[in-house]
């Protein structure tokens, strides 16, 4: 985080860069806690109520097995292996008979999230230790920013879009997913495996939430079984902006609410930063209700028919 | 459809019975109603039976039974699920006791229920609009009301300074706001205080007016336009239906229906803090109307006094069970019965009992064939 000790409204090239650190810092976090829930959501529609949980299983798996003494890039593996399996295991079980009854699915995993997390306190306590943030800072005038969450993190959210990107345009397995989320009924008919498709991309989902989970449990401060909320109330607001295309949603939802989040807190402290965050989504929502790429999505097909 | 279906019924009761019967809710024959009329009157004698510490328990489950008829309402019969339910319940807590503490009168009180309810209804009523009129569709507007009640909550724990005040009242942040008075009924020194065993009586009385009143209106016209846009929304705006209008009245309703049981809350307590808005607390409407069927008003009443007893019950613990796993009994029940009792346990049990009635029918047809052989 970035401590400011000048005062924030006399702007100078210092400022400015701090303002970009935080900005980095907010698009990162958004992303990372957006993107398994808009792949589930873009890709199933379906809204996974638990994947606070699920992000909160990775930063559990990550963070045990490093208090127990593994190194921690090999414990943030033990995150995104927990995460992943926990996720088929529940798409197997629960979210599967769920895939006509959306609203349905929503109080389903609420309820598998209010389980996890409370099972999660009474297994291991009302807190783990934290772990401290690795790559240290980087100081600029009156100003200090963290290198892994301004810099690192935001590298690795990019990486991950792109990650997805090529995973979806380029594979057969992206081709035969997509090809089940637009007509389910024809991809059985061309020999695909729906079931399948929906358990992979769940299954990917689930350990994008580890991942995210693994990432962010140097960055928490102290790991508490509560802490899943903090991912939710960002990514739910996400995807609501971004709308249900996965990659073009999360990116602009992401870039457009960190603006306001970074500029909000920059200025007036964290706490307004959050409050402009929702507002924004709020009006956004209002003006368009099917997020930034259903209204992208709209436009171009207007286009289309006007040529 | 007030008119009656028999044309047969010109008395008094009979009307009134029309109007409080029809296919939207559960429970029409003349035995359920008298089930109705004895657990009304159980409920009634109750206090008599036990001591003041359970009647003080048992009022907070009656406040807590609007929020589920709130959400009953609004999900079970136009189809809009909130999970923000308990920001319009905590808005009209806050402002029942904002206004109270600022009037600390019996005339003040009067005032600090009006304006609470009415903090809570326009509160649902400009969200309702930002949400219906925009076009937000289903489970977006889910999502939007949690998000809703999640801001509320950061924003309210962090009103611990006292420059987060309004008069007399301060907010008091995550200790929350204390000093709340309790409702009254009447003006100066002959003025009711409600408390203990009077407040029970008042929120029976309050609470039976409200299920019968929304059992008149689900059953008629609007009822089934509710009805209609739940089954189908496109259908229902070809005929010529204003669909937004719909389910903005009905998420306005709701919005009133839990600021009352706010109000009752924060008067029952004298007291109320930033976790009416958490997670923890919005997930419980939802349990509670899943559980005991969200197309059916008393189930949904039954399944809050159920569950909420028994989490009274465990917050002592039970044998090696500590109170700390309540909330994943909670939790696991309302996963066991989104699987396994998708519509709830009244609906099922109603299902069961006509399943029972035809096949005996079906016996005593088949008997009065085998006693009068056809040639």
């Amino acid at each position: 985080m970035i401590a400011a000790t000048a005062a924030p409204l006399t702007f100078s090239a210092y400022s400015l860069i701090a303002l970009l650190f935080q900005f980095l810092n907010s698009f990162g976090f958004i992303v990372l806690a957006t993107v398994g829930l808009a792949i589930i959501f873009g890709m199933m529609g379906v809204i996974n109520l638990a994947h606070g949980e699920f992000i909160l299983i990775g930063v559990y798996g990550t963070a045990l097995p490093f208090h127990a003494g593994v190194p921690l890039p090999v414990a943030m593996i033990g995150g995104v292996v927990a995460a992943t399996v926990f996720g088929v295991l529940v798409e197997r079980t629960i979210v599967n008979r769920f895939y006509d009854r959306l609203l349905d699915s929503m109080v389903a995993t609420w309820g598998l999230a209010l389980v996890v997390s409370q099972l999660l306190l009474i297994v291991f306590g009302s807190s783990l230790d934290s772990i401290s943030a690795p790559m240290g800072s980087v100081a600029y005038g009156p100003f200090s920013s963290s290198i892994y969450r301004s810099v690192f993190l935001p590298l690795v959210a990019v990486a991950v879009l792109v990650g997805l990107y090529a995973l979806f345009t380029r594979t057969e397995f992206g081709i035969k997913a997509r090809a089940t989320i637009e007509d389910p009924e024809t991809a059985r008919a061309m020999g695909i495996d729906t079931d399948r498709m929906y358990t992979v991309t769940f299954a990917i989902g689930s350990a994008l939430a580890g991942l995210t989970g693994a990432l962010y449990a140097p960055a928490l401060g102290s790991i508490t079984p509560n802490r899943g909320s903090t991912f939710l109330v960002e990514a739910f607001v996400a995807v609501v902006v971004g709308g249900p295309s996965v990659i073009v949603g999360t990116l602009s939802a992401a870039g457009v609410l960190s603006v306001f989040n970074a500029t909000g807190s920059f200025l007036f402290g964290t706490f307004i930063g959050q409050m402009l965050l929702l507002l924004v989504a709020i009006v956004a929502l209002r003006a368009l209700p099917n997020g930034i790429s259903g209204y992208l999505d709209d436009w171009q097909q207007r286009r289309r028919a006007e040529e | 459809m007030s008119g009656s279906l028999d044309g047969g019924s010109t008395s008094l009761l009979g009307r009134v019975r029309d109007r409080l019967e029809g296919p939207n809710t559960i429970g029409d024959s003349p035995a359920f109603w008298v089930g109705f009329a004895v657990a009304v009157a159980a409920l009634a004698v109750y206090p008599f039976t036990t001591d003041p510490y359970t009647i003080i328990q048992s009022s907070r489950y009656l406040a807590l039974s609007f929020l589920a008829l709130s959400l009953c309402f609004i999900w079970g019969y136009a189809g809009v699920l909130s999970f923000g339910q308990v920001a319009f319940f905590g808005i009209a807590a806050y402002a029942f006791g904002i206004i109270g503490i600022n009037l600390s009168s019996t005339v003040g009180v009067g005032v600090a229920i009006v304006g609470a309810v009415l903090a809570g209804t326009l509160s649902a009523a400009l969200l309702g609009y930002f949400m219906f009129y925009g076009g937000v569709r289903e489970t977006y507007v889910t999502i939007m009301t949690l998000v809703v009640a999640l801001v509320l909550n950061t924003f309210m724990a962090q009103t611990a300074g006292s420059e987060w005040a309004v008069g007399a009242a301060q907010l008091g942040g995550f200790n929350g706001m204390t000093d709340i008075p309790s409702l009254t009924l009447g003006v100066g020194e002959t003025a009711l205080v409600l408390e203990g065993v009077g407040l029970y009586y008042a929120l029976l009385v309050a609470l039976v007016a409200s299920y019968l009143g929304l059992r008149v209106l689900v059953n008629g016209q609007f009822g089934m336009t509710m009805v209609a846009v739940r089954e189908d929304e496109a259908r229902t705006t070809t005929f010529g239906y204003d669909v937004p209008f719909v389910k903005l009245v009905v998420f306005t309703i709701g919005g009133a229906l839990a600021a009352v049981g706010g109000v009752f809350y924060a008067s029952w307590g004298n007291y109320i803090d930033p976790s009416v808005f958490g997670i923890a607390f919005a997930a419980l409407p939802v349990v509670w109307v899943s559980v005991g069927g969200r197309e059916s008003l008393l189930g949904a009443i039954g399944a809050t006094l159920a569950i909420e007893r028994m989490r009274t019950g465990l917050s002592s613990g039970i044998g090696p069970i500590g109170s700390e796993w309540a909330l994943v009994i909670v939790g696991g029940l309302l996963l066991g019965v989104i699987l396994f009792l998708p519509a709830g346990v009244v609906p099922r049990l109603a299902d069961l009992t006509d399943e029972l009635r035809e096949k005996r029918s079906e016996r005593s047809q088949s008997t009065a064939a085998t006693e009068e052989p056809t040639e």
